[in-house]
């Protein structure tokens, strides 16, 4: 057991746990924050996708001693009112299905706009094929983030 | 319940039978098991109350469904059914889960069967309410109530005066229930067959909704069972010293299906799992082999098994014919169904109350089973359906639920089962796994005279007789469409012990591929065009459109770039009509397969919601192309080889075909889109490949080396 200080989404949390404990079971059972799902434990499908310093990471596989001082930023800190262009694109293809991995494509998707701003297909195949989707919403997810790159780049294509 | 008791009741209609007197107006329904007789109109009462709806004074409607929501998108479709008789202002609908009730009929949800079976309901509840709105306003007005329309939420008199239904609510609420409500004509649908995005999808894409998984009550413990690696093995013994020390562990408990360690978190729960010491009786299943187990049926395959359909003769048939093809085995494998969202639920069992939050597709059966295993009352068993991160058939088995209300009664706290993938994907109840031989005449004019067939495999039922054919078995087999007049199928039972289970689509998941790829073998045998030839023999009227209407998408027989080759199939099921067309290229080195692009023409009647429809089509085909390259559950030393997504996937983005869908336009009762677009994908895509590279695939899955193995053999 030892102390640890999390900063998630622009705010400081503390928890006490084994170091080795993930990322992932520190937020959903530590800090009740369960926007980030569990999947498959292992880093296989990308359904604990976080952004830490802005690059996406599975949570999963990532123990809170190794986290540090990074700035985490889950589903929950995207927008507080689904507001961020991703989260309108999804909106207007309705991605979701089942909706559970869909934290994770949202994040895995924040990632790679952050490194690109127009992002090709297969960009979008690298950045995206480690987060799996179950109930196959893959062609809406690729329409969605072609929108929302298009919108945040003002536009312009 | 909870919100709904806040409410100020004077402030609703609520339309519900079992409500109150007062302002709450019973509102019947027929029972869903009796729909179909209704729909023949030989309408039988008893009535049972089924949906409920409230409109609140500032209009908001709220629609609760019984149904539960696992991505298939009845928490929209259903509330559209009814908000459409009720002409209600959409952007006012909300949905609400209802907890178990035998008010909402049968609970239970799968068979791609919630539209279907809630259609004539909801709309009955809707125009019901609708015409209980006119008649307040009627009074209010002074006016005859055919002098009143209805639009968008509001009551419009002839003189252009109106009420919204937030200011009728109230004194609707007084107004006489209508037993026989008029219902509009489909032609007059507004907002059925309008694309709207599902109700539920803000809170899916801001982390909000809230799962099985991430239930939390107060003073809870979350548990984790390790369960006997070989199926139906048994705890002898077990140590649990070392597992206590761990921090944050605090029980371990013997249950039926295993030990379970219970802790602060789930994480913790792990640690002292590892540390469990169990010696196991691994009972008679520890010898098993996917290899034993096809030797086996290698074998049954020369017994008689239970006759499911016979017509003719077939064996005079095959005896007197030169073309034909005998002994063409097909193969599928044992499937996990893996939804996205691990095993999870939260039992609180507490004296003479029980209450459960889960992720399940079997609200009612949950009920049923927490009153019996604690002795409370059914009426004190509170069961609350969460979102369900997928479900496809394994959410229809409450196994997990009945080890978290174990649990709870044991350490008198509320407790979280939770699963961990290898948990889930080790002790799922499969897809049955299917060993068939088929034979089969053709006439002079290439058309067949004669097919057997005979499917050995697992029953889902275990207790089934053996000599009586499981239903699900050979569905989508023994319903054949094709015109055949010597016919014989006959069913083998064979359990060697491993669980099954209900899987999306069930026996068409993997009758349709080896139906509809053994009649691709008999159209080139005879030379002949798949699609040409499938048309000329297809018996049923629908399913033939959705054929042509695929082939005619996808520019069946036009060119197409090189390298690129077509596949079709077609196949009906629970009551709708799919056919697809498939375009792959292979790479004969290595033995990859693309599937660049699927076209399927769907007849599920009137479309409730059409972008929610093609959600669930293009979820199906994804399904239908990870069982043909990626799924296989395998056995050794009778335990699962598989254990996670590193060893049973399911296609990445990066493999999602270009899918585009297009129904049958059609004014038939809707049925339904969650299933059967899964059984002809499979087929659609070997027929591909058999066009691509000559190889027939038998067996599936196919993986890049067992098609360089067949390509090197043609
Ligand atoms: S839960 Fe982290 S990758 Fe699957
Ligand atoms: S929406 Fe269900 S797993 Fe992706």
């Amino acid at each position: 057991m030892a102390s640890f200080t999390l900063d998630i989404n622009n705010k400081k949390y503390k928890v006490d746990a084994s170091p080795d404990m993930p990322l992932l079971w520190a937020m959903r059972d530590l800090l009740g924050m369960t926007g980030t799902k569990f999947g498959c434990g292992k880093g296989y499908c990308g359904a604990c996708t976080v952004l830490i310093d802005g690059e996406a990471a599975k949570s999963c596989s990532r123990p809170i001693e190794m986290v540090g001082k990074s700035k985490i930023t889950t589903v929950e800190g995207l927008s507080s009112d689904n507001s961020h262009a991703l989260q309108r694109a999804w909106m207007k293809y309705d991605v979701p299905q089942c909706g559970y991995c869909q934290s994770g494509q949202l994040m895995a998707a924040a990632a790679l706009l952050n490194e690109k701003k127009n992002p090709t297909d297969m960009d979008i195949d690298e950045a995206m094929s480690g987060v799996l989707c179950r109930c196959g919403t893959y062609q809406r997810v690729r329409l969605a983030i072609h929108e929302a790159a298009k919108e945040m780049t003002g536009g312009a294509k | 319940m909870s919100e709904r008791q806040n409410l100020n009741r004077r402030e609703f209609i609520a339309l519900v039978g079992a409500a109150g007197a007062g302002l709450a107006l019973g509102f019947h329904l027929i029972s869903e098991h009796r729909l179909d007789a209704f729909a023949a109109e030989t309408v039988a009462t008893p009535f049972e109350p089924n949906a409920w709806l409230r409109i609140d004074t500032s209009g908001g409607v709220t629609v609760t469904i019984g149904k539960v929501e696992m991505g298939q998108g009845v928490r929209t479709a259903l509330p559209m059914i009814l908000a459409e008789e009720l002409d209600a202002d959409w952007s006012k609908v909300k949905a609400e889960q209802g907890d178990a009730h035998s008010k909402y009929g049968r609970m239970t949800t799968g068979g791609s069967a919630s539209v279907r079976t809630a259609w004539e309901t909801l709309r009955k509840a809707g125009a019901s309410a609708r015409e209980m709105l006119v008649a307040a306003a009627a009074q209010t007005w002074s006016v005859p109530a055919s002098d009143c329309r209805t639009e968008n939420g509001m009551v419009i008199h002839a003189s252009g005066k109106k009420l919204s239904y937030g200011e009728l609510a109230a004194k609707a609420a007084t107004m006489a229930v209508p037993q026989y409500p008029k219902l509009k004509e489909p032609k007059d649908f507004k907002l059925i067959g309008k694309r709207v995005m599902k109700l539920d999808t803000p809170e899916k894409i801001s982390g909000k909704a809230i799962y099985g998984m991430d239930v939390k009550a107060p003073n809870m413990l979350v548990a984790v069972v390790e369960r006997c690696p070989v199926f139906g093995g048994k705890v002898k013994a077990f140590e649990a010293s070392a597992a206590k020390k761990i921090k944050g562990v605090k029980h371990v408990v013997q249950i039926p299906s295993g030990v379970a360690v219970l802790a602060s978190d789930y994480w913790t729960a792990m640690q002292g799992r590892a540390q469990l010491k169990i010696t196991w009786d691994e009972g008679d299943f520890a010898k098993q082999s996917s290899d034993s187990i096809l030797a086996e049926r290698k074998k049954l395959a020369e017994t008689k098994g239970a006759v499911a359909k016979s017509v003719g003769n077939v064996e005079k048939e095959l005896a007197s014919t030169k073309k034909k093809i005998t002994n063409a085995v097909y193969e599928v494998p044992y499937l996990a169904h893996a939804p996205m969202e691990p095993m999870a639920a939260v039992a609180d069992v507490r004296d003479g109350s029980v209450e459960i939050w889960a992720s399940t597709q079997v609200p009612d059966r949950v009920q049923n089973m927490a009153s019996d295993m604690t002795g409370t009352s059914k009426d004190k068993v509170i069961v609350h359906t969460t979102f369900l991160g997928g479900g496809f058939g394994r959410k229809l088995y409450p196994d997990y639920i009945e080890e978290a209300i174990h649990l709870s009664k044991a350490v008198k706290q509320p407790v979280k089962i939770v699963w961990s993938r290898e948990d889930d994907i080790q002790h799922d109840l499969y897809r049955p796994s299917t060993y068939n031989v088929f034979n089969a005449a053709l006439g002079e004019d290439g058309l067949p005279t004669a097919l057997s067939l005979k499917i050995v495999g697992d029953a889902l039922n275990k207790s089934n007789p053996k000599d009586n054919v499981e239903g699900a078995a050979v569905e989508g087999a023994s319903n054949l469409p094709y015109k055949i007049p010597n016919l014989h199928i006959e069913w083998v039972m064979h359990n060697p012990g491993v669980p099954t289970g209900a899987w999306r689509s069930v026996g068409s998941s993997q009758n349709a591929f080896i139906t509809e790829g053994f009649i691709d073998e008999l159209a080139h045998l005879a030379g002949k065009d798949p699609f040409e030839y499938r048309k000329q023999l297809l018996t049923d009227a629908r399913l033939k459109a959705v054929l042509e209407l695929a082939a005619e998408k996808a520019g069946w027989g036009n060119p197409l770039p090189q390298g690129v080759y077509r596949g079709i199939a077609c196949h009906k099921s629970f009551q709708s009509y799919a056919a697809e067309v498939a375009e792959v290229s292979v790479d004969k080195k290595t033995g990859e397969v693309k599937v660049l692009r699927v076209v399927c023409a769907y007849d599920c009647g009137i479309v409730v919601n059409p972008d929610g429809a093609e959600a669930q089509l293009e979820g199906g085909i994804a399904d239908g192309v990870s069982c043909t390259f990626k799924r296989a559950i395998t056995i050794k030393d009778g335990r699962v080889e598989q254990a996670n997504f590193d060893n049973y996937d399911s296609i990445r983005i990066n493999e999602m075909p270009k899918v585009e869908i297009h129904f049958v336009p059609s004014a038939e009762a809707p049925t339904g889109t969650g299933e059967p677009a899964v059984p002809p994908a499979a087929p659609a895509i070997c027929n591909a490949i058999f066009a691509a590279t000559g190889v027939r695939v038998r067996k599936l899955p196919i993986r890049p080396e067992d098609l360089v193995k067949q390509l090197g053999e043609n």
